[in-house]
């Protein structure tokens, strides 16, 4: 049994992960180098768990999206609406849990918009969350009026920069997500559906699988995964910057589930496996920052890792490794 | 035009899928002047033919032979240059352009390098006037009805061409009037001396136009014949496989007084899919449903399961009224349904064998009540075992295993779910010999357990073989039901093919 624990641990995205630090490490040789201060940990290692947080965030809700075969572009924008709503909520007033569930429920209606596109006008989710990647910096600059609205809330800049034992509380509200998630998912029925609409939705709606409804929960919880990251980005620079907060973020999440193993056209996800992958962006980005490279290099970088990363997990390298293997398929247990 | 000169031959035409044989040692003649029916249901090799007969696909045995020399096919363009052109049941032409452009796609004339619009719209003009259509050719072709895209595609065809003109299922989504249009350009074509290959699944039309019959079945020539002698009943009967004589329809009711009733049907129906009908179902029957692909019998199927609504007419369920409006609600009543499409509607291709049968249990059960891997594999194991299905593994993905196990872990899935009723839409096709056998042994066993099923299939010895009644559709409407001594081929194959003038005394 203990084995088969190892064998489970050497899949392509840990060894990724474990060769992007080592690089990290080689390169600058005070990486992993982790120090005690004013009570909390710092270090290099740290700040990859911290500011890889939110694209880990939305990765988790992503990946729920993308094995039901669709994808979430708006993340980024509902990201950005979100932090404008908490932002403004404290600035003008409001007690933080209040700016807080507000921005949450924000998120929530968003991600229930783009499932009702998806799931009952059968619009391609590819353009159906495009809507909202386009209207959604619109609506963030209309909450905060054309300003980054700044504020000083301790409670709510505790979301964003506090730590729990210790760790950054941005990593800690990842992980406990990803736990929570990944638990219903596995604990319910909910993932076997999700793959089954992800493989073949007609014939999942022919099983008895309410696939409308399952649907407008996946893209619910994507929704409310991008307003938790965009309160985190918000509360990290005491501001929220309808422009910035979240640009781009939607790609890194779409990558990270993709290194993460699942696949484009649905069906088998791993949500912890996205966090690694989010992980991995993040170690790479900070690698190249800390090692000295000139930031022109960190794109090329990360392009180039993640073609390697994704030739790992290609199904012509897979047959090309399986012919080099000695033959362990499973016996049959009968 | 001497009799037995062929424009188009296919001489002992093989072709062979993986181990499936999809064309064995099949002859075709095809003679300039005459409008030449190919039939057969689903499967039976047409598609293969008109493909091998085109070019699309290379013969794995026998030759193609033009004005009797041989010839080799590369492609369908390389057809055109002997004058073979096609006609899809989709046009495939370019909706947003002129029908001028259309007709002159690639070979459009030119003047100084540039194409000269005003000879190829005035061109376009006198070849349409051939066709008594007399359009605007600089108009886009996607603004006039599908009946004027297919006579201009037959034109584009036939002026390409201009030797053999193959019409592929072209009425397909005409009406009554369109058709006629359309016949009469066909008779027009036959006139001027074009040798025409006409496959469609509407036996009217068969007789309205063609002079010979050529019927395919399971991939062998069943026979070629003018259909001036032939009746409809011949004709399905040669589709069908069915060379018994008719026996007397005798209206014997069954002995045996039927169980409970369970499910009750009222003027049941969807507009554009079947009309309104009236069927009752007991407990341990098999309703069997025959008539030819298109006839409406998937149809039947798919509202009463939900999976395309019922707009009309009532169901009742346990003498309990009942509103079926989605699958899910079907299969609360203990409905369960294997569709025709096993690979399109059936298997969840990528998920295990285990996934693959506890789904529609586990879809019952809800999001909540989660079977946990242990009970998955004991469930699957279960029926895997007593469905005889043959896999490596239970956690292997279903898409690898072959078609006769598929379907036998569809059946499996809805097993699952205990269901009081089972819709099996064409349960045995494209499956081998062993799989088949253990389907037909299945129905046996669970109808004298006490289920309801409504089995379709166009293997009439087999509907024949365990159904308690046989409901016939054709053109969309439930005609006949047939029970007791009723229930043999013969007499489905004459219900099938009814018309005034044949019905049975």
């Amino acid at each position: 049994m203990k084995r088969l624990h190892l064998e489970r641990l050497a899949n392509p995205q840990l060894l990724a992960l474990a060769a992007v630090l080592l690089i990290n490490w080689a390169l600058f040789p005070n990486f992993f180098r982790i120090t005690w201060q004013d009570g909390r940990l710092f270090g290099s290692a740290i700040d990859v768990l911290n500011r890889g947080a939110p694209v880990a965030i939305l990765a988790i809700g992503m990946t729920g999206v993308i094995a039901t075969k669709g994808v979430d572009l708006s993340v980024g924008a509902i990201m950005a609406v979100c932090g404008a709503v908490a932002a403004t909520m404290v600035v003008a007033g409001y007690p933080t849990p209040v700016a807080v569930i507000a921005a949450l429920a924000v998120g929530l209606a968003c991600g229930l918009w783009n499932g009702f596109l998806v799931a009952v006008l059968d619009i391609q989710p590819i353009i159906a969350t495009l809507v909202l990647m386009v209207a959604g910096r619109g609506i963030a600059q209309l909450i905060t009026e054309g300003y980054i609205v700044t504020f000083n809330d301790p409670a709510l800049i505790f979301i964003g920069t506090g730590s729990v034992l210790g760790f950054p509380m941005a990593a800690v509200i990842a992980l406990v997500l990803m736990i929570l998630v990944t638990l219903v998912v596995k604990r319910t029925a909910i993932g076997l559906f999700i793959q089954a609409i992800g493989v073949n939705r007609a014939a999942a709606s022919l099983a008895g699988i309410h696939s409308r409804m399952l649907l407008m929960l996946v893209y619910a919880t994507s929704g409310f995964c991008a307003a938790i990251a965009g309160i985190i980005v918000a509360a990290d620079i005491r501001g929220a910057d309808a422009n910035n907060s979240g640009l781009w973020l939607e790609l890194d999440a779409i990558l990270a589930v993709v290194i993460g193993g699942t696949s484009l056209l649905g069906g088998k996800f791993s949500i912890p496996l996205a966090v690694v992958g989010a992980i991995i962006i993040q170690a790479m980005n900070t690698g190249i920052l800390v090692s000295g490279f000139r930031p022109e290099f960190n794109l090329i970088v990360k392009a180039g890792m993640i073609i390697l990363i994704l030739m790992l997990q290609s199904p012509l390298l897979g047959h090309a490794a399986g012919f080099f293997k000695r033959d362990n398929k499973r016996v049959v247990s009968k | 035009m001497a009799d037995d000169h062929y424009v188009l031959e296919a001489r002992g035409v093989m072709k062979i899928f993986g181990n499936h044989v999809a064309l064995d040692n099949v002859d075709f003649g095809l003679k300039a002047g005459e409008v030449h029916a190919l039939l057969g249901e689903n499967g039976a090799g047409k598609s293969t033919l008109i493909k091998i007969l085109t070019g699309a696909y290379q013969p794995d045995g026998g030759g193609i032979y033009v004005d009797g020399q041989q010839v080799s096919l590369d492609n369908p363009l390389h057809a055109q240059t002997f004058g073979i052109g096609t006609v899809y049941q989709e046009v495939n032409l370019l909706p947003n352009r002129s029908v001028a452009e259309n007709l002159f796609l690639g070979h459009q004339p030119l003047r100084w390098g540039f194409v000269d619009f005003r000879k190829m719209e005035a061109d376009a003009k006198t070849i349409l006037a051939k066709y008594d259509l007399h359009i605007d050719p600089s108009s886009e072709l996607g603004t006039h009805s599908v009946a004027v895209q297919q006579i201009v595609a037959i034109a584009r065809a036939v002026q390409l061409s201009g030797k053999v003109l193959i019409l592929d299922e072209p009425t397909a989504s005409l009406d009554r009037n369109e058709v006629e249009r359309l016949f009469e350009v066909v008779r027009g074509l036959k006139a001027r001396g074009l040798a025409i290959i006409f496959i469609t699944h509407f036996l009217d039309q068969v007789f309205a136009i063609s002079d010979r019959v050529t019927v395919l079945r399971n991939g062998k020539l069943i026979d070629t014949r003018p259909l001036d002698a032939l009746s409809r009943t011949d004709v399905v009967r040669l589709m069908l496989g069915k060379d018994i004589a008719f026996s007397g329809a005798t209206d014997v009711e069954p002995s045996e007084t039927p169980n409970e009733v369970l499910l009750t049907f009222k003027g049941y129906g969807r507009k554009r899919s079947v009309l309104p009908f009236d069927l009752t179902i007991h407990k341990g029957e098999v309703v069997g449903v025959a008539g030819l692909l298109g006839s409406g019998r998937t149809e039947v199927a798919r509202i009463m399961f939900g999976a395309d609504p019922a707009d009309q007419g009532t169901v009742s369920v346990n003498g309990q009224p009942s509103a079926i409006r989605k699958t899910t609600d079907a299969i609360k009543h203990g409905f369960g349904f294997c569709p025709e499409d096993r690979k399109a509607e059936g298997i969840l291709g990528d998920l295990s064998v285990r996934e693959n049968i506890v789904i529609a249990l586990q879809g019952k059960l809800g999001w909540f009540k989660a079977l946990n891997r242990d009970e998955q594999l004991e469930i699957a194991g279960r029926f895997g075992e007593a469905m005889d299905i043959r896999a490596a593994s239970l956690d292997m993905p279903v898409k690898l295993l072959s078609g006769g196990n598929q379907q036998k872990v569809i059946l499996s899935r809805w097993l699952a779910t205990d269901p009081a009723f089972l819709i099996l839409d064409e349960p045995t096709r494209g499956i081998d010999v062993g799989a088949h056998a253990e389907i037909v042994r299945t129905i046996n066993r669970l109808r004298d357990e006490g289920m309801a099923m409504l089995v379709i299939s166009s293997e009439l010895d087999e509907v024949v073989a365990y159904s308690s009644r046989i409901v016939v559709m054709r053109d969309r409407e439930m005609v006949a039901e047939l029970r007791g001594k009723n229930i043999n081929p013969g007499v489905i194959v004459q219900a099938i093919a009814n018309n005034p003038d044949e019905a049975v005394a």
